[in-house]
């Protein structure tokens, strides 16, 4: 597939089963058979962790800062509700 | 049974990653905002139906998408793709792998991730997500940003779990690709169509 795999077949099986690792999805048996192609194949091993860095990435630069005044907003109109209709 | 008078400090902590998932999907901060509060307001009235000790965030998170989907997609002012383009595996690597592969373990100093956290900016990175198509979109934002499981985003969705998890592998792949047109505009990867 890719001249830097050395051994096609597992490799493919890395790959295609990549997301499934990373999210934590797979029964242990396949795990451990994953982990002990990573430790012999250095192209599946760097693209495990390119992925699961930008992963993170993703994750990291994704964040938004809530407007200033929404968190009063949302409490004033749970407040209201709560006067509006009783709790007991 | 959950008791409404604990409901605010409860659940008022979980309103920044709300807010961040509700502008994904809205792509508008002002239904953004309408969205979280909307959220809340319904979160709080049927607080009493919320089971004590099961998982609140993704509770909540339930409601956000069921009133995204049901109230806020019809007003979308830009026309909803409906599927992604299949796009290969590792497209991004395969891409940057030069680059990237260079600068991991090469004595420079740098981790791969100082390496994979400057090839985007924050802005890019947001507008690849909200480019995907609705269904890509969330299942991506759920899993890869706020870190739910299959099981849960199946829950938060209520699609099956193999829908979800061909969703976010394939949405996934076509954010590579959105991806990769920013950084195919700073000349940091190869132009499309060239894979070796």
């Amino acid at each position: 597939m890719t001249p830097e795999c050395s051994d096609p077949a597992d490799c493919k099986e890395a790959i295609e089963r990549l997301y499934h690792f990373l999210d934590g999805e797979l029964t242990d048996e396949r795990r451990t058979l994953i982990a002990s192609h990573l430790d012999e194949c250095g192209f599946c091993l760097e693209a495990y962790g390119f992925e699961g860095e930008l992963r993170h990435v993703i994750a990291h630069k994704c964040k938004d800062r809530v407007p200033d005044g929404l968190m009063d907003r949302v409490a004033d109109a749970i407040r209201q509700e709560t006067t509006g209709r009783p709790l007991l | 049974m959950a008791d409404q008078a604990r409901f605010a400090d409860q659940a008022m902590e979980f309103m920044p990653a709300l807010y961040t998932a509700a502008l994904r999907m809205t792509r508008n901060p002002s239904d953004a905002e309408d969205l979280v509060q909307e959220t809340y307001l319904k979160a709080y009235r049927a607080y009493g139906s919320f089971e004590d000790g099961t998982n609140l965030k993704a509770w909540l998170y339930k409601i956000l998408t069921n009133t995204y989907i049901n109230a806020y997609r019809a007003r979308q002012r830009r026309p909803e793709q409906v599927d992604v383009e299949d796009v290969e595996d590792l497209y991004l690597y395969r891409r940057l792998a030069p680059r990237v592969g260079a600068g991991v373990g090469a004595g420079d100093g740098r981790s791969a991730e100082d390496e994979a956290m400057e090839l985007f900016s924050d802005e890019e990175v947001k507008s690849a997500i909200e480019s995907l198509p609705e269904a890509f979109r969330i299942a991506v934002i759920l899993a890869d940003v706020e870190g739910f499981s299959y099981k849960e985003i199946s829950e938060i969705t209520d699609v099956p779990i193999g829908t979800v998890m061909s969703r976010i592998h394939r949405g996934r792949r076509a954010l590579q690709k959105a991806l990769a047109h920013y950084g195919m505009q700073r000349g940091l990867i190869r132009p499309a169509g060239v894979s070796q």
